[in-house]
């Protein structure tokens, strides 16, 4: 399956495939221009997985889009950054040279299974639409090449299934075609955005064990969109916090559960139940995700931090400071003892 | 697919049967029948002759099972003034509201579904103004007064086409406009929102990702979603505009069944109207049977119900 594209040795196992700079995303609305994704760079290495963490409105997904250019216009635009995929400026492309790139270097899964599918097109069809794009088959080929991409997805007997109509497949079974899709063409990257939220639990766990198996497999680089710490915990080697358009916080999943430096990460993972706590009240934080058209200025995260902000504290917007190796995170400045520690990494005016 | 089709067809003969029951009523409402035939010369038992003639002496449930069953062998009774059978005379007449009608449908799909589109993909644009202006005027102004302008504007001052009759394709541009109008209208907006509905959709999203080209997630991903709006109304489109040709018919004087349904009228001949009235109702039942088959082909949800 992998033979039309070149063999990846070891000495490539470390190579960063996709890099993400200073990306900024905007959209124009009725109450003016809203910032959704601010200034937001990572970097994606082959064989790793990202974990992109936060609030509804955090601009997880519109980051997704963004990096697949597939922000809806006019209202939304990509209006600075750079998105390299293998060495190559996305963001450079033309359109027709994306469409090109879409599907068969970068794929995209998407959350919900009973809506990503075309509910009128055979889902043989829809699995074989991309890879007649990228790959140039036809007949017999195709149908062969759809079939192994189902069995790929662990789909029971592919050869009769690829006649089905998405409405004839529960949802564990749509998202493993929607999976198929983002593999067919074997990209260098997926982007998961939240792809089992809609599933069973018992679902949930085989299709990420699927994904992690997929992932050895083929050295997938994935972007893994998510709320939920659980699953961070078990698929991700890196994660990044997003609040309001923003990373806070980006370190190695270990460095995360174990020493996380910003207010607003700490909160995330407090507020996981856990198992065998009798508590009354699930823990919450308080306070709604900010709106991105009206954000406090400077820190948008002070009005809800537990930290005393005075008010020319909350005015100074945080940089993402490396505190330690491969640790970024924005230091704000009631966070005294981080602060004094890291003092001298930070240049506030 | 087969039982679909079954109980579709099922459902559009309790529809027929219940027409033929509403226009029976209608017909007894009126009073005697023989009313009609009345003149100065005719005798006690002449008029008894007549209501066993006419069947009036049975029940009123044999009377309607005899009109129903004259009706499925085609025969739809004798005009009182011209002393013919009613299906010659609603036949000759037919063809001429057939096409005018397919005229008027044809001008509304072929500019209402395209400018829909068009209006859809390119959203807020000159194009999109241009497509939801036709839209409302197409709905507003009534087409009695847009026969009449069209007449006075291209046949009148600029004689570009001739101003009424049946005859060429020429002929048919103007009441065709007049007719279709506001059907085109309709269709535009229908399908502008069924576009914009499935444009903005998941699987839309997951075709663009999967590197399939514009004119590929218009055409193949979000029309096929988004006709079903569309289709139904073209389906209840086609049966009004049988119906809608009455008054465009007149005003053009084109020689199909509303012209004939109103000459009726107006001469009190209640078996042509009962005639026509049955005649415009099996097409539009038919028409929206014909709907329900093409829905459960673009759909395959309704397929496998």
């Amino acid at each position: 399956m992998l033979a039309h594209r070149p063999a990846v040795g070891v000495s490539a196992v470390d190579a960063t495939v996709l890099e993400v700079r200073n990306l900024t995303t905007e959209f124009t609305t009725k109450w003016g221009t809203v910032r959704a994704v601010d200034d937001v760079s990572y970097s994606l290495k082959r064989g790793e997985t990202l974990g992109i963490v936060g609030e509804s409105g955090s601009g997880k997904s519109v980051t997704a889009l963004s990096i697949m250019r597939l922000v809806p216009s006019p209202a939304g635009r990509i209006v600075g950054g750079e998105v390299r995929l293998n060495g190559r400026d996305l963001l450079a492309l033309s359109e027709g040279e994306m469409t090109g790139v879409r599907g068969r270097e970068i794929a995209m899964i998407l959350q919900d299974p009973m809506q990503a599918l075309n509910p009128v097109l055979k889902i043989g069809d829809q699995v074989a639409e991309t890879i007649a794009i990228h790959q140039g088959l036809r007949g017999k080929a195709l149908l062969e090449k759809v079939i192994e991409a189902l069995r790929h997805v662990r789909i029971p007997a592919p050869e009769a299934r690829v006649k089905d109509y998405p409405h004839q497949l529960s949802g564990g079974m749509r998202q493993r075609v929607v999976g198929a899709i983002g593999i067919a063409s074997q990209p260098s990257v997926i982007i998961a955005d939240e792809p089992t939220t809609s599933l069973d639990v018992t679902i949930q766990a085989a299709y990420l064990r699927l994904l992690r198996q997929l992932q050895e497999e083929y050295g997938l680089g994935i972007v893994f969109i998510t709320h939920d710490f659980g699953i961070v915990a078990k698929m991700c080697h890196r994660v990044a916090v997003m609040y309001a358009g923003r990373i806070v916080e980006m370190a190695d999943v270990g460095t995360i559960f174990d020493s996380p430096l910003h207010e607003y990460t700490k909160a995330l993972i407090n507020s996981v139940p856990p198992l065998e706590a009798d508590l009354e009240r699930l823990p919450q934080l308080d306070g709604q995700p900010p709106l991105l058209h009206d954000l406090p200025p400077g820190d948008a995260f002070a009005p809800r931090s537990t930290l005393a902000f005075t008010p020319e504290d909350a005015s100074v917007r945080p940089e993402l400071v490396e505190v330690e190796p491969g640790h970024w995170v924005q230091l704000s400045r009631p966070s005294v003892a981080d602060f004094d520690r890291y003092a001298h990494l930070v240049s506030y005016g | 697919m087969l039982r679909f089709l079954r109980k579709r067809l099922i459902a559009s003969a309790i529809a027929m049967l219940l027409v033929t029951l509403v226009v029976f009523v209608l017909a007894r409402i009126q009073g005697d029948p023989r009313a009609l035939y009345i003149d100065e010369n005719m005798s006690q038992e002449m008029y008894e002759a007549l209501g066993r003639e006419l069947g009036l002496d049975r029940p009123l449930y044999y009377q309607y099972w005899v009109f129903v069953s004259q009706i499925a062998t085609g025969d739809l009774g004798v005009s009182i003034h011209q002393h013919r059978p009613v299906a010659d005379i609603v036949l000759e007449r037919l063809p001429a509201t057939l096409k005018l009608a397919t005229a008027g449908f044809i001008f509304s799909i072929v500019i209402g579904v395209p400018l829909g589109i068009l209006s859809a993909v390119r959203r807020g644009s000159a194009w999109d103004f241009a497509g939801r202006t036709f839209a409302v005027l197409g709905h507003s102004l009534p087409s009695f007064w847009v026969a009449i302008m069209a007449i006075f504007i291209f046949s009148v001052q600029l004689r570009w086409l001739p101003a009424f009759g049946d005859g060429g394709l020429d002929h048919y541009i103007l009441p065709a406009v007049a007719l279709g109008w506001a059907a085109a209208g309709g269709q535009m907006r229908l399908m502008r929102s069924a576009m914009l509905e499935t444009l903005d959709s998941q699987y839309v999203v997951l075709a663009r990702a999967k590197g399939v080209s514009q004119r590929g997630v218009i055409f193949k991903h979000a029309l096929r979603n988004a006709l079903l709006a569309p289709l139904t109304f073209a389906g209840l489109t086609l049966g009004s505009l049988i119906t809608g040709a009455i008054i465009v018919e007149t005003v053009f004087a084109w020689p199909g069944l509303g012209l004939l349904a109103i000459n009726a009228v107006v001469a009190s001949d209640y078996a042509i109207l009962q005639g026509v009235m049955i005649v415009i109702t099996f097409f539009y039942i038919a028409t929206s049977l014909l709907v329900d088959v093409v829905y459960a082909w673009v759909d395959p949800r309704i397929r496998y119900e």
